[in-house]
């Protein structure tokens, strides 16, 4: 019976002691938290894509506290979000320009040769190491998917070998941008709406023996549109993103590409879903 | 000093011995010259570094051996014309790494002439210094297939001592016989090259290690060796036997420590090759512009060992051999083992050209690969002492820093794990993605 008590009294002191010790500490080394930071956390997304540069939705929000970032920096909130979230801290919202992926290749299994048997790994970066890839294109996309994997978000599908953003989903992170060992996806304003779907800067000739759909700078949409709305760079052409007034979707029935690379982004994923028999 | 233990032919521990080893198709044929080509397609960058500075431009008129580029740094080589001709544009034409690359188009005027020569030097009295100077000026990289400029090899910082220029005549992959023809035809040549070699690096011990599936080029070379100063060391047949890591551990007994290089031991190793490109370039002024290749595989119609210019394209090579007799279904630019699939045969001979191998198509395979089943011999089989299985499944789902934990930089892609791999995991694939991916994120 003693040495329960005597039990039961060291356990209450050594708690007891403890506790305090707890106390003091927590007292001592009190870190101010600013509950404004959670409230923002709360309002994003919580996507924790990190296409605003920051480690995850919670350092962004400390950054929009602090007033390093403007709540508009986040590529995934909708206008809304991005009002209440400024509303609440009684700040700008901070116009942005919203982005969209875009995968600046046209050659999917129809349009580009396939040159070579692979059965390697599958995997972008992989097949880029062994002779550029099973594709003739050495320029083209790869199609092994690693932007789509590397899409937190499921916006990009790899249709025939070829992959394709699908805008609607695409919050304009850019998490796929760094995953192509091709440098083909650019993140553009979301008011683009037609792209020329090749970045090869090949020679004409030697892009139409390894793919059909290529750009090869006849400068037809150059001369339908504005000079400035397109950038001449050797033997490829590409749309000015950073024009003043983008060029629209009228320019496709006046350009008349001839190879077909100048497309709306609508327009191309409608093709690549006949294609693959998709859609009715 | 002695190879250890000299009376059994050296080895290395770890490596694989495949089974076709191929070499009896082109051991026999004697290197011919191949005749003139109205055009050569001169691809620029053939050195590992700094690309080199063009000097020409479309119109130009060129001599044979006339500069074409200057060196692009330390780390880079001179180019010089394989012909006499006139520049016809300066283009881009398919890479032997499957990305298109810068060439100059050459149209032959059919004359084939010498332009200026290098003064020729005295083989007993060139100075180091000289020698150094000529290897760079002459082009001459590693030929074996690494294309690292020779002459960088030669000038070791002045806090590594080097005592010992190993030579590589091993041609440990299946199917090559460029170094094996070279040895037995132009020892002396070989030799020669290798006592100038000794001397630029100042070294007494100069080897040169053979693997014994070449008796006639160790039996000529060993008639020969001891008026040079020379040593011919009989190696075991196992691949990869002429890595230098391998060679150097197999004919010293050390090992060079981890991420370091053959000078941290005391040790330079040259390839044969380049070791003949030298003796021309020094004795007889010639820049190097063409080499021995091998032109093989059960394909090809006469299989054997060509003198080509750089800049002659495969397909022309493939025409000297006689054309294929099947369809092939693989061409590959240097062996079975480490050499580069082609997808266009409008690749052209670069300098570290060893061989064109042709391969039949019911022995290229299309593997399932499936897997790790842990067998282990993957390990065995590593001459890097390395874990290939457990590598790779760490790469599989992008571990990479565990992967450079485990040490995957040292990996010499020599292939020995995917070749007996009973998975038929493409390993070497993976380990050469997770270098990428790690030098990629150390550049950043």
């Amino acid at each position: 019976m003693e040495i329960f008590i005597a039990a039961v009294i060291a356990m209450a002191v050594i708690g007891l002691v403890l506790g305090g010790v707890i106390g003091i500490t927590a007292r001592l080394f009190r870190v101010e938290v600013d509950p404004r930071i959670e409230l923002v956390a709360e309002l994003l997304p919580g996507a924790n894509c990190g296409g605003c540069g920051k480690a995850g939705c919670a350092d962004f929000a400390k950054s929009v506290v602090t007033g390093e970032n403007p709540p508009g920096k986040c590529p995934v909130a909708s206008r809304e979000q991005v009002a209440a979230i400024a509303q609440a801290l009684g700040i700008e919202a901070g116009a942005t320009v919203k982005k969209v992926a875009v995968v600046l290749c046209g050659g999917d299994r129809n349009q580009e040769k396939v040159q070579t048997l692979y059965n390697g790994v599958s995997d972008c970066v992989s097949a880029s190491l062994i002779a550029g890839g099973p594709k003739g294109c050495a320029y083209g996309c790869l199609g092994m998917g690693s932007c789509a994997r590397a899409c937190p978000f499921n916006a990009i599908e790899v249709v025939n070998g070829l992959a394709v953003v699908h805008p609607r989903l695409c919050v304009g992170c850019g998490a796929c941008v760094e995953t192509c060992p091709r440098h083909l996806i650019k993140l553009v304003p979301r008011a683009a709406k037609v792209h020329i779907y090749c970045s090869s800067p090949e020679k004409g000739a030697a892009k139409m023996k390894v793919c059909s759909v290529p750009c090869i700078a006849c400068r037809k949409c150059v001369k339908a549109g504005e000079e400035e709305q397109f950038v001449i760079d050797g033997f490829k052409v590409s749309v000015n993103y950073d024009a003043a007034s983008l060029v629209g979707t009228d320019i496709l029935g006046r350009a008349k590409c001839p190879t077909g690379c100048l497309l709306s982004e609508t327009g191309h994923l409608k093709i690549e879903a006949a294609q693959t028999g998709e859609v009715a | 000093m002695t190879p250890n233990n000299s009376s059994r032919p050296l080895t290395f521990k770890g490596g694989i011995h495949p089974s076709k080893d191929g070499k009896a198709l082109s051991r026999a044929a004697a290197v011919r010259e191949a005749p003139l080509l109205a055009e050569y397609q001169l691809i620029v960058q053939q050195n590992v570094g700094a690309p080199p500075e063009l000097l020409v431009k479309a119109g130009d008129e060129l001599k044979k051996g006339q500069l074409v580029a200057k060196a692009g740094g330390f780390v880079s080589v001179p180019l010089h014309s394989p012909t006499s001709g006139k520049v016809k544009e300066i283009s881009r034409i398919p890479g032997p790494m499957g990305v298109p690359v810068q060439a100059v188009i050459i149209v032959a005027d059919g004359n084939d002439e010498w332009g200026e020569l290098m003064p020729p030097l005295d083989w007993k009295t060139a100075e180091p210094q000289a020698v150094r100077d000529r290897v760079r000026d002459a082009g001459i990289v590693g030929m074996g297939g690494a294309a690292f400029p020779t002459h960088v090899k030669l000038s070791p910082p002045p806090d590594k001592k080097i005592d010992c220029l190993i030579l590589n005549g091993a041609e440990c992959e299946p199917y090559l016989t460029a170094d094996h023809r070279l040895m037995v035809e132009f020892p002396e040549k070989v030799l020669r090259g290798a006592a100038l070699l000794g001397r630029a690096l100042g070294v007494k011990d100069i080897f040169i290690g053979v693997e014994v599936n070449k008796p006639d080029a160790i039996e000529i070379l060993s008639s020969q060796a001891a008026g040079f100063g020379v040593k011919i060391v009989a190696l075991q047949v196992k691949y990869p036997q002429g890595a230098e890591k391998h060679l150097i551990s197999a004919i010293t007994g050390r090992e060079v420590p981890t991420g370091g290089l053959p000078m941290d031991v005391g040790c330079v190793v040259q390839n044969v090759g380049s070791t003949a490109a030298a003796a021309d370039a020094v004795l007889e002024g010639k820049p190097l512009i063409d080499r021995i290749v091998t032109v093989t595989g059960e394909p090809v119609k006469t299989p054997g060992n060509w003198r080509l210019k750089l800049g002659t394209p495969v397909a022309e090579a493939i025409r000297f051999a006689g054309g294929v007799t099947c369809e092939p279904g693989k061409v590959i630019l240097g062996g079975p083992m480490m050499g580069f699939a082609q997808k266009s045969l409008e690749v052209t001979v670069m300098k570290n050209t060893s061989g064109i191998l042709l391969m039949k198509k019911d022995d290229i395979i299309q593997y399932q690969s499936t897997a790790c089943i842990r067998c282990g011999k993957c390990l065995d089989a590593c001459p890097m002492n390395l874990q290939p299985g457990s590598l790779s499944a760490a790469i599989e789902s992008e571990k990479f820093d565990l992967a450079a934990k485990n040490n995957v930089m040292d990996c010499v892609e020599c292939g020995s794990c995917a070749y007996i791999c009973p998975a038929h995991r493409p390993l070497v694939q993976h380990f050469r993605r997770a270098k990428a991916e790690i030098r990629n994120r150390s550049k950043k």
